[in-house]
């Protein structure tokens, strides 16, 4: 049998790195909340114009790590950082490296350009001159599934989500593996009790150290802020312990062997499976949150490089992402009728019988590739743009560093 | 047509609905085991029904492992959730309410 979404090409854009986005965006960068509405208007009405930012006025290397590989994503072409003037994460400074980046980019300080209303002219200004330029000068380049990193995360998980949801995703991420692609999963708080199997899918001696380490510190994260990564509507769409639901989410890995283990604002350093560790180190701010909600998580799965982002569901819902298209799937079918407005794929037919998971899995890498080549997914076609960049730690400097107690 | 519940691997004595299911003769798809079951409760779609008679402190199995232990008997045929299983690591769930999940311990007052 042929398939041919397999060895489906398209046109992508090629970046300076050699990474090839499929989508060729500005981002409009805001670093503090209090520049957050005058970035939003900016970006109203703009063409192929996404927003991110970070509330905080004390910055955190862990933002600012995320919003420069967010603005260095191959799926952006261009990037306008907006301050406000007071703020400690600084404008001028995502502007220079998303430069040294090869990519067109511009900043300033609302303080300095006059107010709000002076600030959106001028911002949107920039946009407009940024896009028509990377329209014009980003070159063409063939892709394949070779050249896609997709990550996927569930959310509003039901007890359809590791019958169906998460195995489709998993069938799918074995060919994009065997394809020479490289797949993203996260959540290491949702694979409590499973150390042991996921032990056994390391492909080396190091990837084995690694997520026996990211295990360990996801349970210590657990029992440290006593809160498992499981919520009302799980338990209400039959899921009864976080084991049961660590091991639906896993089967969203397929069945390769993990390359390894990255943190946040890491792209795997080659192709294959990997497992990306979100949870927060411990540290002085103590833990923190780690997954607050699935926005989050996506844009962990997002700063990784990932082009494309799978969103498995079961109970249903209605976010959607900046920078790279969010395909929805749901192994629930009433979910999928029900909601069908947001739902992009509706792997429930596993379980009715309507066809096997081997179907479900290479109609799902043809829908991956028709996103790829353009056609926008359903919560592209909707307007959602979720973002959530958060105060986190991912280092543990020494605890005497920073202040005189 | 009869209520439909699956069972994931052969050790597991616990089967998902595929429909929402009423007291009654289930059908049990997937891996060996009994192909049909009387549900004595009503069971919603995703929920767990009991494949056989599960002790008290006995290891609730599904996906071939342990997803957590009975904390009283269930009956074959039986709803397995919140009141009559828990987690080994999560102590919170057992808070919740048993058909909605909605928390029971933060205060709104």
């Amino acid at each position: 049998m042929s398939k041919p979404s397999h060895t489906a090409t398209w046109q992508g854009y090629l970046r300076p790195d050699g990474r090839k986005g499929v989508r060729n965006l500005v981002l409009v960068v805001y670093t503090v909340e209090c520049a957050h509405h005058v970035a939003a208007k900016i970006a109203e009405g703009e063409q192929d114009t996404h927003v991110i930012g970070f509330p905080g006025c004390y910055d955190n290397q862990y933002a600012v790590n995320l919003m420069l590989a967010l603005a260095r994503h191959p799926n952006v072409g261009a990037v306008l950082a907006v301050g406000l003037g007071c703020e400690y994460t600084r404008p001028d400074k995502l502007a220079e490296v998303v430069a040294q980046s090869g990519r067109p980019s511009d900043w300033f300080r609302i303080q300095q350009v006059g107010g709000t209303r002076s600030a959106i002219e001028r911002g949107k200004q920039r946009v407009r001159t940024m896009l028509a330029q990377i329209r014009e000068q980003t070159p063409r380049v063939d892709m394949g599934l070779k050249d896609l990193t997709v990550g996927c995360e569930c959310g509003g998980s039901d007890g359809t989500s590791g019958l169906a949801g998460n195995p489709t995703v998993g069938a799918f991420f074995d060919r994009l593996v065997d394809a020479g692609g490289t797949a993203v999963f996260e959540e290491t708080i949702e694979m409590i009790g499973l150390k042991a199997i996921m032990l056994a899918r390391a492909a080396t001696d190091e990837a084995r150290d690694q997520i026996d380490a990211a295990y360990e510190k996801a349970v210590r994260y657990c029992q440290a802020v006593r809160q498992y990564s499981v919520s009302p509507g799980n338990f209400a769409g039959g899921l009864t312990t976080i084991e049961e639901k660590s091991m639906g989410a896993f089967a969203k890995s397929g069945a390769r062997p993990i390359q390894g283990v990255i943190k946040v604002a890491q792209s795997p350093p080659a192709p294959g499976l990997w497992l990306l560790d979100s949870v927060p180190d411990e540290h002085f701010m103590q833990f923190g949150y780690t997954n607050p909600n699935d926005t989050e998580g996506l844009m962990d799965l997002i700063a990784a490089g990932s082009q494309i982002i799978l969103f498995v569901t079961g109970r249903g819902s209605v976010i959607g992402s900046p920078i790279a298209p969010l395909i929805k799937v749901t192994g629930n079918s009433a979910t999928y009728r029900r909601m069908e407005e947001d739902m992009d794929f509706d792997a429930g037919r596993v379980l009715s019988g309507e066809m096997t998971l081997d179907q479900a899995a290479d109609e799902l890498t043809q829908l991956v590739a028709c996103t790829a080549a353009g056609e926008p997914s359903k919560p592209e076609t909707l307007g959602h743009r979720e973002y959530f960049i958060m105060y986190k730690h991912q280092d543990t400097p020494p605890l005497q560093v920073g202040c005189r107690l | 047509m009869p209520t439909r519940c699956f069972r994931i691997h052969p050790q597991d004595n616990v089967a998902t609905l595929l429909d929402d299911g009423s007291p009654g003769p289930a059908e049990v798809l997937g891996h060996t085991g009994p192909d049909r079951l009387d549900l004595v409760e009503t069971i919603e779609l995703g929920h767990k029904v009991a494949l056989y008679d599960i002790a008290e402190g006995e290891a609730i199995v599904k996906y071939g492992v342990s997803i957590g232990r009975a904390t009283a008997a269930i009956a074959a045929g039986r709803w397995v959730h919140l009141h009559n299983c828990t987690s080994r690591f999560d102590e919170r769930s057992q808070t919740l309410d048993v058909r909605t999940g909605a928390t029971t311990d933060t205060r709104y007052e």
